[in-house]
This record gives structure tokens, sequence and C-alpha cells, in this order.
């Protein structure tokens, strides 16, 4: 079954294309990766899946079209999405953005539940977790992004350039997070500059160019492209 | 010494007043990044609300008093529905003068209903303590009782609610906040609701300790009220408590031991020196410095 089916998305900013029409499936429970470089639109189209921007064309998620759904309606369908530099609020303590992440839930024990298990997940928000967010370092916030999003129990999870800004040894703990909830059955849609680390942990993917898709196939068939190491993988 | 103490009993009464009104500019500007230059006639609309409540209906105070909130509180919501949110997008200078056109529309509306000031009966006998020197009168206590109440409900509303939390996530970054199924749009209809609400208390009150209103009485107070929320430091909710006072205390204390012309003059001068060295307000940020 698939959690996502994409059908010719469309971002336009003004008179300017952002994503040209571009189509593609995730199969449920898979990691899937769109890479590509600096403006080639992957950030408008992880916008588009969660509801941010307008977009043309279809989206099916779930089975369901979700075209005329607002963003916060779409979180409560099981979508969440971690934004393009983190998006966590440096003016709430880490815990209170944990508990933001949870809006949608009713149950409370679960939210508790979830909330301890994130911060056990996680020792360094645990060690600050009464601290205002804006004072953690660029890993830990990008934790705290993770984490908060893990809140509302999603089905799929919409990943925006987890890696960027960060030390090679955080990256490695970031997508070892991501492993581990993609283990746990969450879908993952991933977005990433750095192609060999995606490429590596993904099922699937398609290589994005200036809006358009020009290659797609499993993780491991676009790491062994010539096409994608000689843009992509400095080879 | 007992001039002194019976001034700054004035003092936080009047203080309390712009407290109560600069926290509206400073909610709205925390969620919109726009000030609403309505929320003076917002206030004015307080008043004359009251007035009709009680000359209908002889209803106790604190039954008035939130009749009085919900109506104002409601008005600002409507207005943020209707004339601000079609312009969310658009450059903040557009919703600031529409914010202007929609405080000059009430005033007229007002201003065509009634269009010579009113007196404003009182709502409880007010009887005056005299304690040493000291004389306080019910009214003035009840001024500064309903504001701190308020006031510190707003606090906990902030700072210990879901609803608080979500308010103040959008002050930091609004496009985030339904990226976690927080509805924007609902969070900021009830901060409309709530500072227009205190608004419309805080001219209940003021109708009360000066009881002729008019339908221009919004303006000079909503504009020395907005200075206070600057002051303060605007999107700082207890910077416009803190601001409202200071005023409130320059204004009554350049009265009380200068002519009284002065008043404006000293308060005014005082706020911009503040404004020199602290251009964010006392209690303001600096704006989110984005990487």
């Amino acid at each position: 079954m698939n959690a996502l089916e994409v059908h010719d998305l469309t971002v336009a900013y003004g008179d300017i294309r952002a994503v040209k029409g571009i189509s593609f499936t995730v199969k449920q429970g898979e990691i899937f990766t769109l890479i590509g470089a600096n403006g080639a639109g992957k950030t408008s189209t992880l916008r588009a899946l969660s509801g941010m921007l307008k977009y043309g064309g279809k989206v099916v998620y779930q089975r369901a079209e979700i075209d005329g759904i607002a963003a916060d309606k779409r979180v409560g369908l099981g979508l969440a999405h971690v934004p393009e530099g983190r998006g966590i609020f440096g003016n709430l303590t880490v815990m209170e953005n944990l508990k933001l992440g949870a809006w949608l839930r009713k149950d409370k024990a679960g939210v508790a539940e979830d909330l301890e298990r994130g911060l056990t997940a996680f020792p360094r928000l645990r060690e600050r977790k009464d601290q205002a967010a804006g004072t953690l370092s660029g890993g830990e916030q990008q934790m705290l992004a993770v984490a908060r999003a893990l809140m509302s129990r999603p089905k799929t999870l919409l990943l925006d350039e987890p890696s960027m800004g960060l030390a090679p040894k955080l990256v490695q703990d970031i997508y070892r997070v991501v492993r581990e909830i993609n283990a746990q059955g969450v879908t993952i849609v991933l977005v990433e500059q750095n192609a060999n680390l995606a490429l590596k942990i993904a099922h699937s993917a398609a290589v994005l160019e200036t809006g358009s898709i020009s290659l797609a196939g499993t993780g491991a068939e676009l790491l062994s492209d010539p096409r994608v190491q000689a843009a992509y993988l400095g080879a | 010494m007992d001039y002194f103490a019976q001034q700054a009993i004035n003092a936080i009464q009047q203080g309390s007043i712009y407290a109560l009104i600069a926290l509206g500019y400073s909610m709205v500007y925390g969620v919109l990044t726009m000030i609403n230059f309505a929320h003076g006639d917002l206030f004015m609309v307080g008043a004359f609300a009251c007035l009709l409540i009680a000359s209908f209906f002889p209803l106790p105070f604190i039954v008035i008093l939130i009749l009085v909130m919900l109506a104002t509180g409601f008005l600002g919501a409507l207005l943020e529905r209707l004339a601000y949110r079609p312009l969310r997008n658009a450059p903040r200078v557009s919703a600031i003068i529409t914010a202007l056109g929609c405080g000059l529309v009430i005033e007229n509306v007002v201003l065509s209903l009634s269009p010579y000031a009113k007196p404003m009966p009182p709502l409880f006998t007010v009887t005056g303590y005299h304690i040493g020197g000291l004389s306080v009168s019910t009214l003035q206590l009840m001024i500064i009782g309903v504001s701190i109440a308020l006031m510190l409900g707003l606090d906990f509303l902030i700072r210990r609610t879901s609803f608080g939390m979500a308010m103040r996530a959008i002050s930091f970054d609004a496009k985030t906040v339904p990226l976690l199924g927080i509805p924007l749009n609902r969070i900021i209809s009830v901060t409309f609701l709530i500072g227009a609400g205190l608004g419309g208390a805080a001219g209940m009150l003021y109708g009360q300790a000066y009881p002729v209103i008019a339908a221009s009485m919004g303006i000079l107070v909503g504009w020395k009220a907005f200075v206070a929320a600057v002051v303060g430091g605007i999107g700082s909710i207890r910077g416009a408590v803190l601001g409202g006072y200071i005023l409130g205390t320059v204004e009554v204390m350049t009265v009380a031991f200068l002519p009284s012309t002065y008043r404006d003059l000293v308060a005014y001068s005082l706020l911009l020196v503040i404004l020199i060295f602290k251009p964010y307000g006392l209690l303001g940020k600096a704006p989110n410095q984005k990487v």
C-alpha cells in the first residue's frame, strides 16, 4: 500500500515555477528520499505535502485526496512535517515545545507516556527540558524538532534537511534516529542535499532538478548510478 | 509624605488603566506584528457598552464587566476576521492603515448614535475611607483590584495554558505553528478577543473614574497606552504592564508637583529618553535574527 501518491505536483511563487509537475509514490513503511541541489524544489515539495503552500496537482495520502485540507488538519491525519531550519520556538522551553507537538491529542496518559519516551530517546533534551529552546545547540534543536513532531504520533514524517549545518557526528546521530523511527513503522519522506547519506538509508529515492524529477529508483540504484555519482556524490 | 502617598494611589489607578489597554496592543503585535490602531476605539466601545447595559439592566458590577468584555472582545475578533485577516500577507503598513480606518469607522458610528458626551452613572455606591491622612475610595480599590485580577489571569493564561503556549509560539514563528496541528486562525481570533476584552474593561473602569463618556474618548487614551506598550517593549506582556504603570506614575506625579500643563511634555520626554537607551522598550527583545 502507498502512504503517499503525488500526481503532477506544481508549486509556483508568482511567475516562478519551483516545482514543475512531479509525480512519485511513497510506500507504507519505507524511507523515501528526494535529493537535489539547492533550489531544486525539494523544500517546496515538502511544504506542499504538509499544506503549508498552495499547489497544483493531486496528493493522495492513505488513499484519500487531501488537497482541500489545511496544514493543521493534515497533522491530525498523521502527517507531520519537520520544516527546514527546524522551526523550534526559541522563546518556549524544550518541554513547552514538546507539549505543543501533542496539541491535537486528547489522551493525556498517552501524551505523558510519549513525552517520557521522547526525553528518554534524547537525553540531552531531558537535561535541558526547562531551558528556552533557543539556547540549545543546532544538533539539540534538530533533535527537539524531530521529538516534537513525534508527539503527534505521526504515520508519515516529512523531514527537511535534518543534516543541515550539523557536525558529522551529530548528522550520524540524527540519521540513526531517523532509522529507528522508521523501524517503528513510521513512513519517512526525507529531503536532503547530502545525497550520500540520504541514499544510504533510503528504500527508494528520486532526484529533483530545477523542479522536475530526473531520475528515480531504489536508494541503492541511485547510489551506484554514474549520473548521480557525478552530480551529487563528488565521484 | 501623605501627599506623595496619595498621589501614588492615583498613579496606580491611572497606570492600571493604561496597562490594561497597552496589553491589547502588545498581544496583537505579538501574534500579527501589526499595531491595532482601532484598539483605543474598542476601549471607548467598552465605556459605551457599559452605559448601554447598565441603563437597561440593573446588573451587579461584575456581571456588567463580563458582558462588556465579551461585547468588546467579540467586536475585536470580528475586526480581525473581517478587516485584518484578508491582509495577513499584505505589507504591514496596509494592515496598520486599515486598523486606523476601522478605528475611525467605529468612532463615527458611535458619534452618529451619540453625538454628545454622556454622563456615566456610578455602578455602585462609592464610599471613601480615610486612613491617616490618606483617602481611598471604593471606586479606586475596585479599579485597581479588577485590573490586577485581570492581569494576573492573563499572565496565568499565557504562561501556563496550552493556548498561551500557542500564542507565544505564534509570536516567535507563526508559519511553523500549523505544522503542529495548531489552528493558527483560531488562536489569533482568541488573542484579539482577549486583548479587546481587556481594552473594553479598561473603558468601563475609566468611565467610572471620569464619568463623562464620548465617542472621541479613545483617541488620546489609546495613543498613550500605545506609547506605554512601546516603552515597555511591544510584544511583551509584562512590558505592557510595566509601561502602563510607568506612564501613569509619571503623569500623575508631574501634575502633583509641577504645573498640570507640563503633564504630557514631561511624560513623553521621559518616554522618548527611555527609547533612546532601550530602542526595543524596557522588556522588549530585538526581532528574531533568522540564520
